[in-house]
């Protein structure tokens, strides 16, 4: 069976949903940018340049859901510390977009961004060398968290850290980046964290057709990641690791060195969740330690429980969904969000362990179990 | 007769001791006469003033000395016109109240020259130093040490010889000595000088020998000098050591408290809950709640507050238990995230209710001011009774856990859940009196928070990660290992704190327990037995 096969193949399995969701937000894609670019906007056809940035920040979200799903739906790691790999693949960026200013900064120096300049800092230190290179900068936005994601998985998995105990370390690894992301003395902007980007390989950032080509892009990676996840859980590797989540003592007792396989789904997913940082900042046009507080890590993984865990599509699905009430609930009644995300956690822990990919499911269950009834009942 | 003039005199001078603000009526008098009387008349004036006002004259001759003394033309009242930042502003003389600006024209200056600027600054220690109560004389001393001239040292060298108070004549030998060292131009006398200031930590002292050590000619006393800096800071670099223990302590028994009703739910139902830090904050709203219910009894609202906490926040946990985390058994994962749902909901409750402002609760006077052991070390009595509520509260649970029936049955239902049930162990009630009492604590934790803390919607959330680490450090179901555990990270705190900064402190901890976490996955006291996978 070739790859492409496998991929397309619909069988019966966890993914089976992906190929037509796809199709589904592929279209959608091409439809907003058409009529963002080319419908005049005074049509109600017209998308609003707002509306797609939104919708890019919407599609950085599901991505960053979709490596959570990869490590908790298929392998039962909660990982708390999510949001840390996302602000350093958007950090990478911001350091990428921040050189780009040049010389238009506020004190206009050509090499120091600005609140270098601020703290009186006289040369660029170490870490930001070689970050005006695009290749460089997107090189850097997978290798550090991939690293970090690897010693951190390393030495948690090989010690067999597993259960909330793992949980709680990786909130404290966010937490403890959420500290020192906020010092001055890291150079990396602060309380502050980068931003006034000007532009990016040369495009104003500002642009329409900047931003839908980010958007196109945010949807393509989206998609291409969806489906080499995919086809990586219905790989060899992709047994073993659901193997693990449902028994991972048997699956080492069997032979597997289990530990190495958790360690590379989470570089993966690591990866993953940098690359959505990267997206994200350009179009939001900010990073600051905030991405690495506990609460935004631990909202990503009720995105993937409100959508359904172990499924990918129900990932995204999840993120896009809360995403958009947050933004409805937090124009109209922002004190009426958390009510609803607390009352979200609790209810979908409660009442949808599957989620709303698990809703079909638990239907079906239950309509059978009703037939069933029915007959038993029927002779009496 | 006699003794009814006794009596008034006394109480006289009981009133001029309390009520700064009206001196006696014959006082009054000479007050009057000081603004009346020529310049060469003035000293005898003012004797008497001393004679019939003593301590509370002490504004009066500062004042004066100073150059701030003027009266009011019309009625001859005195008044203090001070000039801050350029501004002229005037205030009463004894009580120190700032009253109306007068114009220039309606005031004059109390006139003073050298000589009696020289009786007032003698008049001045002299009152401080005759002082009934010996803490007062010790305190006037010590704030004479670091300008002595030779008047003081000679008011100080006569008082000495009436003196019986032990540390009192003390200070005092130290002050002699401190002149002896400046100004004595016997080799000898200095050194035995120096002798007698080696044993003391006041900041003077230390200033004069620094200043002395450069100016010293004669080379064995400078070297005595030397050696007896030497001495002074390696005493006060000890104190600064028990100083910083305190301070770790301190941040430990916070940690205590926050953690150990979290370790006792973790240990027994293995369930995280995330709301525990709400807990923390519901038990610091009560405190406050209460303190705005007795506004009048602030002193007593503790001892109201304290169960008053434990009941809310008990009542709260099993609420919580009963709803939602008895329905997620043996799920942890969704347990964390059902309860830190649960606390995103009750942080916006507070907020909704409280507004998202943060509130200051009073402190009780008995638990304000401080320790004050000697110039070096000084500890706040808020931290002290927060150290001992702690070991309390740890005392308490400890007997509860050990000695009654409802410890026997947690401990039970931690070890083995399936064999305490089959025993007859009813462990779904266990659990909901076991969470009830962890979020009780939690509460607890709350009231002592509040003494040391602003009480906002965030007050939980600040705790709750360094909670999660202790009990992990320290090793679930172990309240020593919680213990343990909170006193060390407490401590790694504060020292850690002045050599890198309070956030890169806290960002090594974090990385250290991380680490420790891969090296010892149960902690530092895992549970034994055959429960324990």
């Amino acid at each position: 069976m070739s790859v492409l096969s496998k991929i397309f193949d619909r069988g019966d399995q966890a993914g089976s949903r992906t190929m037509p969701f796809v199709i589904l937000l592929m279209s959608v894609t091409v439809l907003a940018s058409i009529c963002n670019l080319l419908v005049p906007a005074e049509s109600v056809f017209y998308v609003s340049t707002y509306t797609i940035t939104l919708l890019g920040k919407y599609l950085c979200f599901a991505m960053l859901a979709l490596a959570v799903d990869v490590v908790w739906g298929y392998c039962g790691i909660l990982s708390l510390g999510h949001g840390a790999f996302f602000a350093l693949g958007g950090y990478a960026m911001g350091m990428y977009l921040m050189r780009q200013i040049g010389d238009r900064g506020v004190y206009g120096n050509p090499d120091l961004p600005d609140f270098m300049v601020f703290l009186n800092w006289t040369e660029l230190p170490w870490y930001w060398q070689g970050m005006d290179q695009f290749w460089f900068a997107m090189i850097m936005v997978a290798l550090v968290p991939g690293l970090l994601a690897f010693v951190f998985g390393w030495l948690a998995f090989r010690s067999r850290v597993t259960g909330v105990y793992l949980s709680i370390i990786t909130q404290a690894l966010t937490y403890a980046l959420l500290l020192a992301f906020f010092r001055n003395e890291m150079g990396f902007g602060g309380n502050n964290g980068l931003t006034d980007f000007k532009d990016i390989l040369g495009f104003n950032l500002q642009d329409d057709s900047t931003r839908i080509f980010l958007f196109v892009t945010t949807a393509v990676i989206l998609t291409l990641v969806m489906l080499l996840s995919q086809a990586i859980f219905k790989s060899r590797f992709g047994k073993v690791i659901i193997a693990i989540r449902d028994s991972e003592d048997r699956a080492r007792f069997m032979g597997y060195r289990t530990e190495r396989y958790k360690v590379w789904l989470f570089v993966y997913s690591a990866v993953i969740a940098a690359v959505a940082g990267a997206l994200y900042v350009p179009q939001v046009g900010i990073i600051n330690p905030g991405e690495f507080s506990p609460i935004s890590s631990i909202e990503i993984v009720i995105w993937v429980a409100i959508g359904g865990r172990g499924t990918l599509v129900g990932a995204v699905i999840g993120a896009l969904l809360v995403n958009y009430a947050k933004t409805r609930f937090t124009a109209v009644l922002p004190e009426v969000w958390l009510f609803a995300l607390g009352a979200l956690f609790v209810l979908v822990t409660l009442y949808l362990p599957k989620g709303l990919m698990g809703i079909v499911e638990q239907l079906k269950a239950r309509s059978e179990k009703a037939k069933q009834k029915n007959f038993q009942e029927l002779p009496s | 007769m006699r003794s009814s003039v006794f009596f008034i005199a006394c109480f006289f001078c009981l009133v001029s001791s309390f009520s700064f603000a009206t001196p006696v009526q014959n006082t009054q008098d000479l007050l009057t006469k000081l603004t009346k009387v020529k310049l060469k008349k003035v000293i005898p004036v003012l004797e008497q003033i001393e004679a019939e006002g003593g301590e509370s004259m002490l504004p009066l001759f500062q004042n004066m000395l100073e150059g701030q003394l003027y009266y009011i033309k019309k009625n001859r009242e005195l008044v203090a016109i001070k000039t801050i930042d350029g501004q002229k502003q005037h205030s009463q003389v004894f009580s120190g109240e700032v009253i109306e600006s007068l114009p220039k024209k309606a005031t004059k200056k109390v006139r003073v020259n050298n000589k009696i600027r020289r009786f007032l600054r003698d008049a001045i220690s002299r009152i401080k130093l005759s002082s009934p109560d010996p803490e007062s004389r010790e305190k006037a001393i010590l704030s004479l040490l670091s300008d002595l001239d030779q008047d003081t040292i000679k008011t100080i060298i006569q008082l000495k010889q009436t003196e019986d108070n032990e540390s009192v004549i003390d200070i005092m030998n130290v002050a002699i000595a401190m002149d002896t060292l400046k100004n004595n131009s016997d080799a000898g006398q200095r050194l035995a000088s120096i002798q007698i200031l080696s044993d003391r930590l006041e900041v003077d002292v230390r200033n004069l020998l620094v200043k002395m050590e450069i100016e010293e000619q004669d080379q064995k006393v400078k070297s005595a000098i030397t050696a007896a800096l030497r001495l002074i800071e390696q005493r006060a670099a000890n104190y600064q050591f028990v100083n910083k223990v305190f301070f770790g302590l301190s941040l430990g028994s916070v940690l205590l408290l926050a953690a150990i009703g979290l370790a006792i739910t973790f240990g027994v139902m293995g369930v995280i809950n995330m709301a525990h830090g709400e807990m923390i904050m519901l038990g610091a709203y009560t405190t406050y709640v209460v303190q705005l219910l007795m506004p009048n009894a602030i002193d007593y609202s503790l001892w109201v507050a304290i169960p008053m906490a434990f009941l809310v926040s008990g009542s709260m946990g099993v609420l919580i238990e009963r709803l939602v985390i008895r329905h997620l058994h043996g799920r942890p994962l969704e347990t964390l995230l059902a309860t830190f749902g649960i606390s995103l909901i009750l942080q916006q409750l507070v907020r909704t209710v409280f507004s998202p402002l943060n509130r200051q609760v009073e402190s009780p006077t008995w638990m304000s001011g401080s320790l004050d052991i000697n110039p070096v070390l000084s500890l706040t009595l808020n931290r002290l009774y927060i150290l001992a509520f702690a070991f309390l509260v740890f005392g308490l649970l400890l007997i509860i856990l050990n000695k009654t029936s409802l410890g026997l049955n947690v401990r039970a239902v931690a070890q083995n859940r399936n064999m305490a049930k089959a025993m007859g162990v009813r462990t779904d009630r266990v659990d909901a009196l076991t969470f009830g009492l962890g979020s009780g604590v939690a509460g607890m934790a709350g009231v002592a928070l509040s003494q040391l803390t602003n009480v906002g919607p965030n007050l939980g959330q600040s705790y709750i990660i360094d909670s999660f680490m202790v009990v992990v450090f320290g090793g679930v179901g172990n309240l020593w290992g919680t213990l343990v555990a909170g006193f060390s990270l407490g401590l790694a705190n504060k020292f850690i704190e002045p050599i890198t900064g309070a956030v890169l402190a806290s960002i090594l901890v974090l990385v250290f327990i991380i680490l420790f976490i891969q090296k010892r996955p149960k902690g530092l006291f895992p549970q034994k037995g055959r429960a324990a996978e």
